[in-house]
């Protein structure tokens, strides 16, 4: 005897678990499927947590969910082979709770959201993939999983099934991600006492520091790199666009391997034991990439909708409020008692469309192009930027005036008076 | 056929790791697993369920977290399970652990008669082997270590036949029910549960059974206070300081390679090449 579900959730990420928990909260009866053999088993993040999102989902989360520590500081590093000029915000107003930014880690939180999701009465299970959607006619009508007698009706599903986004591409509610729309990122974490970081990135105990990498350290490709400080242990890693992979045919460990024998980074990661290893892809592709997410009787969120803002570094923010949004999409249908057509149901990308989701994703639309198509951002510009800053800063008898005016003939030689300023037009299309 | 399958909850050894500093054990974020022994004994009894039918119970003594290993056993296709979880049990060493489930099994069979109870050969993080033959020793069972096949069940004649692994060969043997019968690993793969195994195991309500209920009168026998092991110290090996080492010579010729090996071997071991010498002689 198949089961019936009021929701059906696809996935235990930070947006199905928001989806799941705020459909049992909101009392409907939901199953969710998770692939991994724990909730978070498959997840990969960086990871930073941005409070505000969960704090909308969860408003006590700070009490039990397992965080590593709370950001005080930033550094910006623009990098050359062997030297990076950067920026630092350090400030007191980070010590003050409640705290914005958290260090995480990913296995230990995404298991805490799930029992909390457990909790609010949704029933999770887990090593259990959903191989493709039951259709009726147009209408999703549940999904069948790899399991004997595995196939299970719904009202509603929600698909949060990650970047690939398998499903809604089986079902054919869009075509297969492209490369230049993905970025492949690689990441280790690295064991270090907790002394140790704290005296080496000079902080105290649960303070922790940010360090946002770009420059040479992607040999030309569009990406960036980061190293974010845990309680025990140090997360660095490197993401570049997979076609950008594709066409310099350059492996992503031999890029992270270089990048740690940086001669600013490696002392940071001196003494340290590697723990793990993971790779991922993140959906970099922008607002003009986000496909369908909506349709008879389903909804996408997350990754799997391209929710990710690659500029500013956010993702699990914009998945858990896409999950926490379609799921109130839901929930309120529900409510009126109206069923989960798409003319119903558009009312989720109406509610993205006036949150910062879509506002952000919009504004920085040129951005993935404008990058991708001026590597000089991430090789030439980080060079001249370092070789200008020895220039001035190294103390050799050469005057002001002429050690000045050898910078400005180094720029002009590589990028050309007119190439700067339209350098500068794109930088600011980028981001206006 | 009524089988009680006994299984632990154990960290999840291939994931351990020692403070580099403290050199303690770890265990913060170590995944706890089902002891993968165990498994094999789980999927033996599901196969005679399978072939006769009747019921499997699965047992766990354990914190209230080992639910969640029960709750897996459900899911591969399990009937019942019985979490058997005490304060008092804490601290346990093998001989108040297999003193504690036989206690549960006699209580068990009160309500339903136990043809088989199966462990796994051992677990993965005591690495004994001492459980499994002192429950049956306790219930007064057949003790059937190390089996790597059952042949034949014979209902009527209340026997069975099986396959065992021992020294320098197979024994068959051939013994009366009930039996306890220890799983040896590699004889069988886990099967993957159905959608509704998967939903009960995740429904179900767990039998959680204290002291009292596991039948155990006397608290001296179980936890601590049973045990008579004491752990004197717990200490990380020292890593060796030799490593292997590639040893090559310009010909590559075999006889070269022997000269430059039997060298190097000389060197280290001058008490070898005195005793070759001396044999020589």
């Amino acid at each position: 005897m198949a089961e019936k579900f009021d929701a059906i959730v696809v996935g235990a990420g930070p947006a199905g678990n928001a989806a799941a928990y705020t459909l049992a909260k909101g009392g409907l009866k939901v199953l969710q499927l998770e692939r991994g053999e724990y909730p978070g088993s498959k997840n990969v993040q960086g990871a930073i947590l941005y409070s505000d999102a969960l704090e909308r989902i969860i408003a006590n989360f700070r009490d039990d969910a397992p965080l590593e520590r709370h950001l005080i500081e930033q550094r910006v590093w623009i990098l050359d082979d062997e030297s990076y000029v950067g920026t630092t915000y350090r400030s007191a107003q980070f010590n003050q709770p409640p705290y914005n930014r958290y260090t995480i880690i990913r296995a230990h939180f995404d298991k805490w959201f799930s029992s909390r999701v457990q909790q609010a009465g949704a029933l999770v299970i887990c090593e259990t993939t959903v191989n493709e959607l039951l259709l009726d006619g147009k209408r999703v009508v549940g999904v069948r999983t790899d399991r004997q007698g595995g196939d299970i009706y719904a009202d509603v599903v929600i698909l949060a099934d990650g970047v690939n986004s398998l499903l809604a591409r089986k079902a054919g509610f869009h075509p297969e991600i492209k490369s230049k729309d993905v970025a492949l990122a690689v990441k280790e974490i690295h064991f270090l006492p907790q002394e140790t970081i704290e005296s080496r990135f000079n902080i105290g105990e649960d303070e922790g520091v940010v360090i946002e990498m770009a420059g040479k350290i992607s040999q030309g490709m569009m990406g960036t790199g980061f190293l974010y400080t845990n309680k025990e242990s140090i997360t660095l890693g490197i993401g570049c666009m997979l076609s950008d992979f594709k066409c310099q045919r350059t492996t992503p460990y031999a890029l992270l391997e270089k990048m740690k024998a940086h001669p600013a980074i490696r002392p940071l990661i001196e003494g340290g034991e590697m723990k793990e290893y993971a790779a991922h892809l993140i959906p970099e592709g922008g607002y003009d990439a986000v496909p369908p997410i909506y349709g008879e009787g389903w909804l996408i969120a997350g990754d799997a909708g391209m929710f990710v803002n690659g500029l500013h570094r956010e993702g699990s923010n914009l998945a858990m409020t896409t999950g926490q949004t379609a799921a109130r999409t839901v929930l309120d249908l529900a409510a009126a008692g109206k069923p989960f057509s798409a003319k119903n149901l558009a009312r989720y990308r109406e509610r993205l469309d006036d949150s910062f989701v879509m506002k952000d994703l919009k504004k920085y639309r040129r951005a993935p192009e404008i990058f991708h198509d001026n590597s000089q951002f991430f090789t030439t510009y980080p060079e001249l930027l370092n070789r200008a800053a020895h220039t001035l800063i190294r103390v050799d008898g050469v005057d002001k005036k002429t050690k000045e005016r050898e910078i400005r003939r180094n720029f002009v030689a590589r990028r050309s008076a007119w190439g700067l300023i339209g350098d500068a037009f794109k930088m600011w299309r980028a981001f206006e | 056929m009524h089988s009680v399958v006994c299984i632990k909850q154990v960290p999840d050894s291939a994931q351990i790791r020692v403070h580099p500093v403290t050199n303690t054990i770890m265990r913060q974020g170590v995944p706890a697993i089902i002891n993968p022994y165990d498994l094999f004994a789980l999927e033996q009894a599901l196969r005679l369920k399978d072939r006769f039918g009747g019921t499997v119970t699965v047992v766990t003594m354990g914190p209230p977290q080992a639910e969640v290993a029960l709750r897996k056993a459900l899911s591969f296709g399990a009937d019942e399970a019985i979490l058997v979880s005490d304060r008092a049990f804490a601290g346990a060493d093998t001989l108040a652990t297999s003193c504690a489930l036989a206690s549960t099994i006699r209580q068990i069979r009160k309500n339903m008669p136990v043809d088989i109870v199966f462990t796994g050969k051992q677990t993965i993080d005591g690495d004994t082997a001492q459980v499994g033959p002192g429950i049956a020793r306790r219930l007064d069972l057949q003790l059937l270590t190390y089996v790597s096949r059952i042949l034949e069940v014979d209902h009527g004649a209340r026997q069975i036949r099986v396959e065992r692994r021992a020294e320098g060969g197979v024994q068959v043997l051939r013994t009366a029910l009930p039996c306890l019968i220890t799983m040896l690993e590699g004889t069988n793969e886990m099967r993957f549960g159905t959608m509704a195994d998967m939903f009960r195991a995740a429904r179900a309500e767990l039998k959680v059974w204290d002291r009292l209920a596991a039948g155990i009168e006397d608290p001296s026998l179980v936890g601590l206070k049973g045990s008579p092991t004491v752990v004197g110290k717990v200490f990380a090996p020292k890593p060796r300081a030799l490593r292997a080492e590639m040893i090559e010579t310009a010909t590559q010729e075999p006889k070269d390679l022997a000269v430059t090996l039997l060298a190097k071997l000389f060197t280290q071991h001058p008490r070898i090449e005195r005793e070759l010498a001396r044999r020589a002689v």
